[in-house]
């Protein structure tokens, strides 16, 4: 078992923001460096610091355009997009 | 493309021809137009965005499970994206299939599952000069 609580390394992801979380964030993509392991670390950190508005279970993950699991192990490079409730059609 | 993100206004006429084909006997198509009202507010416009590399996707992937799942000949689904103003085609879904049930069947699939899982969002502006993205509203707990 990978110890994914591991919170001594830190890499660099690039993030996209769509829709609501575009506007709270107040631009459409960057690069971060930080410790999350895992798409919720990483939203967790977001949230806190952008006070998004919208939780967790509201949305789902992409990791290199591709659904995710929240608990996937993250790598240096990834980009990561959380996805807001849609509203196609 | 069966499945695609466009910019620029969707061409029912020029979409369908690319459905004909001599083993069908059956085409069924379907329209999401903008509406001038969405839960009690008067709608003056709207725009759409979405993650196009996932939406295209994800798309495929709904327009190969309604083949599969249905037997239909082909199908095809266009979503616009940008603004777009009341009675604007916003999103197009055509199935040409050998018998009707099928083309039915497969068409409401298609824009069904697009509607729960393509990541694509709608902007509402209202005529109060409001706007709101849709679906993303959250209740502030104080």
């Amino acid at each position: 078992m990978p110890d994914s609580g591991r919170k001594l390394l830190t890499m660099k992801f690039s993030i996209e923001y769509f829709a609501l979380l575009k506007d709270q964030r107040g631009c459409s993509s960057e690069t971060l460096e930080t410790d999350a392991a895992t798409p919720r670390d990483l939203y967790a950190q977001l949230a806190e610091q952008y006070a998004f508005s919208l939780p967790p279970e509201s949305l789902k993950v992409a990791v290199n355009e591709e659904f995710a699991d929240w608990n996937h192990s993250l790598n240096a490079g990834d980009t990561v997009v959380f996805i807001p409730p849609v509203a196609g059609g | 493309m069966p499945f695609s993100i466009s910019e620029i206004p969707v061409d029912p006429t020029a979409l369908r021809a690319d459905l004909l084909h001599e083993a069908s006997g059956a085409y069924v198509s379907f329209e999401g137009w903008v509406r001038n009202h969405n839960e009690g507010q008067a709608v003056e416009a709207l725009e759409y965005s979405a993650y196009k590399p996932l939406a295209e996707k994800e798309g495929h992937r709904i327009i190969a499970e309604a083949i599969e799942r249905f037997g239909i000949e082909s199908a095809a689904c266009v979503h616009r994206i940008g603004p777009l103003s009341i009675g604007d085609i916003a999103v197009w879904v055509g199935v040409s299939s050998p018998h009707r049930g099928a083309a039915f069947d497969a068409c409401r699939y298609i824009i069904d599952e697009t509607k729960a899982r393509v990541p694509i969002w709608k902007r509402e502006h209202y005529q109060s000069g409001k706007t709101e993205w849709v679906n993303c509203h959250t209740e502030i707990k104080t």
